[in-house]
Formats: C-alpha cells, structure tokens, sequence
C-alpha cells in the first residue's frame, strides 16, 4: 500500500504525478531510442534528436516562442541560474572583482533559487533591490518602475507565487523592463501550463519552467532565451561540449525531455478546461471553510492567483498540528515546525501576514485528478481538525475572552 | 516527519485538556497555578492550570496548547505525570525525561522545555499568592 491509497494529494504546488500519456510517450527512450541526441552521425542519434526536437516544438508552444529559444535544463533551479547569473554577468557594467557592476531588482518573496542566485550576484559587485510586495502579495509594474535605475540591468519577477498562487503584473512588468533597456526574466514555475503565456505579448527575454510542476517528471526543465528583438546574451555557467547553444553543456537529457515536452502539449490542449474545474473546487473548499469556522483568512489577492491553490490561515491552531490532525490530506503548512529553519514562511511575513498566522497557514493546491469527493472530504477533515485544535487552544479561549492576543506579554524563548 | 507513536496517542486523546476557569477566574485563586509560558509568533503558547491542596500536593491539573504535535503532547504527559505529586516532586520533572518517553526529535526538544517551564511557572504561581519562596533555578537548556 502506498500513500496514494490512503491520502489524498492536495500538494500540486510542490509536485505533481506524471500523466500517464507523459509516461508512455517517455517509455521507448528508456530501452529503444536510446542514442545520444548529440550523435550526429548514426540513426540512434538521429532518432534521440528527433524526439529532442519535438519536444523542444512543444514547449515553444505553449509558450509562444520559437524552438530554437528553448534551452534544456535539469529543472527551474537551474533555468534560474543560468538566467539570472548568465545575464547579469553578460551585461556587468564593470568587470569581475570590481564594484557598481550594475543594478538588479527582484523581490522579497520570490522562490529561494531566485533570491540566493541575487545574493550571490551582490557578493560579486552588483546592486540588488528586494521590492516587497502589497498585502496582497503581488508585485505590481509601479513598483518595478519605481526601483529601475540608470544601471538596472536585469529584473526579475515570478509569474506566479508558489505558496500563495498571487500573478504579479507581469506583462506591463516586461513592458516597462523593454522601455528601459533591462533585460526581464521571470520564473514561471507555477505559471506555465495553468494559464496561458505568450512571451510576446507579455514581453519576457528570459522564462524558467519546470517538468514536474505540470504533470512531467522530475529532474528536466528548460529556460526560453529570447534570439530576436533584442536577442539576449548570457554567460554559461557550465563548460563542456557545448549543448543547448552553448548556454547548458551536458548529454541531454532525452527520454525526460520527450516527457517535458508532452506534459507541455497536454497543457495546451486541457489546462483551460481544467482551470475552470479546479477553481470551482479551490473556491468550494475556501468558502465552505470559511462558513463554517470562525477566523479564517485567505492569504494574498483573491481573484490575481492560479485556479488550483489557496494559502489559508487558521486563527489560534498552529500549522504543523493541523496537518498532523488531517494527516489523510497532503499539503504544505508556513508554519515555522515544518520547515527546517523553524522560522515561519518568509513569503507570508512578506504580506505583513502576523506570525501567529504564518504559523497557522495551509497551502492545498489541487490538480488534474482531483475530485469533488475528495475536496468534501478534506472540507469535513479539515474542519474537524481545527475544531478539535482549538478545543485545546489557549488562544482561542483568549479571544473569545475579547482579549486581545497582540497586546499580551509573551515569555518569548 | 514520521512521528512516535506516544506523541500521535496524546495528540489524538489528550489528557486533561481543560482549564479551572477563565484567565480573571483564576487570577486570585489561592488553590490554582497558572503557567503560560511560549509566545504565539513563535508558534507555541502552553498554558498549565494546577489545583494544589493545603498539603503542597497537586490535586488536579489542566492544560491547553497551541503548537505542534509535539508541544500538545508534552502538554499532555506533563499534566498526567504531576497529578498526584506534590510541588516539589512535580518541580524535579526534568524536560529529558518528557523527550525519552515521548521519543521526541532533537528539532523538537524546546517542546519539552516549555512543559518544564510551565510546570514550573505555575507551581511558582501557586506558592507566590500563598506566601511562599520561589525558587528560581533554571536547571534545563
């Protein structure tokens, strides 16, 4: 028996099953298309090549881009890397070793390989603005415009927040980043393959997405790099053969890269359908939580979000025993016992979010085989939980006391 | 985090969770302790109500939590273990004994210390309003 049988996997955020027909597309590069892409001279090769480049059409797509703009990676992280680092360094004001190399803006709440990728860059000399977002979690084109400086070189801006699902403003983003001059990257991770892209009209140089965000398998992802108007320049962060236009060296990565690119064409083909179901089911769950327990609150914008996720705070129980108390559902707690910092979500103090109720946050993001059934059945565990947890609640009997939990003198440990 | 069997018993049937009344209720109570020790932006507030007789013996306890399974779980066995004990056995409960019994993790450790000092605030608690010495020994960390 596995956690499938009895659990029920509302974490879609974090990670999703490969589709089947991803699977099955996946399979005969494992024992009979097995070549090297690179081998230029053999049937073998050429058939991986083949499979390459399907997928690599694909996955342009769904993103509005040409496939020669699409570079294979290992997954987001690494698509981040190579964008972030590659650029800034491909478009310093100042060599290596010196300062004022040039002006970065990212923000707070961005995904940790966004931010590390920045804090490095400014150990080697460049300018990093963190912009904070809105109580609604969401970064808006005002706010980038405001941060942009003569040196700006590079923004960077996700699409869409992965613990709480808010879209910042990307494509008047891109566009003020084009009338500037500086080069827009924005990691799309949770983004691509729920709502439609088109680096076009959304004016994105460089986008980071991962396979198994969206029904693909892990470990493969790619980066668009745009070629035309302007093409944009980076610098490889890994040496070798020379693969992926020379942005990422490495035998690709075939047999995930065929998957990669049919969980790519899947998405094209269902995710607007899917959208609509899955936020008729986020919006059940959310509503008839918050009818029937007090102190409930949404964390970020309510309507600016992806269909399928809600990060929603549970006044006076605290994250981790909630989700030992509905340990049938899967998904993710900002509370500071379940994560290895025992700090609590960064992205939800971001929103001035207090800690009490970072502490008592759920993510549940719901996917492609979610059902009905199972939402009414987390309503009801979830619900239940959260009664029990606050039968037992200091907090709770204190403010319904009217006491007011803020003004309190903890004894802080 | 797979969690003890023992902490997943007392997450899911607590023992004497409850209180002798609300926060002004038992403010000049000779015979109640109260302990609330931890802070919620830290992410656990444990709250000990003792009922201590005449004799210095512990004749009930109550407690409610707002933390992690295992906070709720220290709670719980620390209430069960000092009913019964007068003040100065209840305050020799040392916050190692909490994590053998309950099998608890390094990363969960401070659970235990904030039931040691609960038990001990509320003891402190019960012998300030009835006129005796506090000792103030700080024996854990």
């Amino acid at each position: 028996m596995t956690a499938q049988d009895t659990t029920i996997y509302f974490d879609h955020a974090s990670t999703t099953p490969c589709d089947q027909r991803v699977v099955d597309a996946m399979l005969p590069y494992f024992t009979s298309i097995y070549g090297n892409s690179s081998s230029r001279n053999h049937a073998y090769g050429w058939e991986a090549e083949n499979g390459v480049d399907t997928a690599r059409s694909q996955v342009a797509d769904l993103l509005g881009a040409q496939p020669k703009e699409i570079i294979f990676t290992s997954g987001a992280t690494e698509s981040n890397n190579i964008a972030i680092k590659g650029a800034a360094r491909m478009y310093a004001k100042a060599p290596a070793g010196s300062e004022s190399r040039g002006h970065i803006i990212t923000a707070v709440h961005e995904h940790k390989a966004v931010i590390d990728p920045c804090r490095r860059l400014e150990r080697e000399g460049f300018d990093v603005t963190f912009l904070e977002p809105g109580a609604d979690g969401i970064i808006t084109a005002q706010m980038v415009k405001d941060a942009l400086r003569d040196d700006t070189i590079l923004v960077s801006i996700m699409w869409a927040n992965n613990e709480l699902g808010t879209i910042n403003e990307i494509p008047c983003i891109g566009k003020i980043c084009k009338e500037h001059g500086a080069v827009f990257h924005t990691d799309a991770t949770q983004w691509v393959g729920k709502l439609p892209t088109d680096v076009e009209a959304d004016n994105i140089d460089l986008l980071s997405l991962s396979a198994h965000k969206m029904y693909g398998p892990k470990g493969v992802g790619a980066l668009y790099v745009r070629r035309r108007r302007p093409r944009v320049r980076l610098q490889a962060i890994q040496d070798g053969g020379g693969h992926e236009r020379g942005f990422r060296s490495g035998t690709l990565n075939v047999s995930s890269i065929v998957g990669l690119g049919a969980a790519c064409a899947v998405a094209k083909e269902e995710m607007e359908a899917e959208g609509k179901r899955l936020s008729a089911l986020r919006d059940k769950l959310e509503n008839e939580l918050m009818s029937r327990l007090e102190v409930v609150e949404v964390n970020g914008h309510r309507d600016h979000r992806l269909p399928h996720m809600t990060n929603i705070s549970f006044g006076f129980v605290e994250g981790e025993s909630l989700m030992m108390g509905i340990k049938n559902i899967a998904c993710s707690s900002g509370s500071a016992c379940t994560s290895a910092s025992l700090e609590p979500s960064y992205v939800l103090k971001a929103l001035g979010v207090g800690d009490e109720l970072a502490h008592s946050s759920l993510r549940l993001s719901l996917g492609r085989h979610t059902t009905e059934a199972e939402v009414d059945e987390a309503i009801e565990g979830i619900a239940a939980a959260v009664q029990h947890l606050r039968a037992m609640s200091p907090l709770f009997d204190l403010w319904k006391e009217g006491v007011d939990i803020s003004k309190i003198e903890w004894q802080s440990h | 985090m797979a969690y003890s069997e023992k902490v997943v018993e007392h997450f899911q049937k607590p023992l004497n969770v409850g209180s002798f009344g609300s926060s002004s209720d038992v403010k000049d109570r000779s015979d109640i302790g109260v302990g609330i020790v931890g802070a919620p932006e830290c992410g656990d507030v444990m709250q000990l109500h003792i009922k201590v007789d005449e004799a210095g013996k512990i004749e009930d306890a109550k407690f409610k939590c707002f933390g992690c399974g295992s906070a709720i779980a220290s709670s719980s066995l620390a209430t069960e273990w000092i009913k019964g004990r007068t003040v100065d056995e209840a305050l020799a409960i040392k916050n190692t004994e909490i994590v053998e019994e309950l099998a608890l993790p390094p990363v969960k450790i401070h659970c235990s210390v904030l039931a040691e000092d609960s038990i001990r605030t509320a003891i402190n608690d019960w012998k300030k309003k009835n006129g005796h010495d506090v000792e103030d020994d700080h024996h854990h960390h």
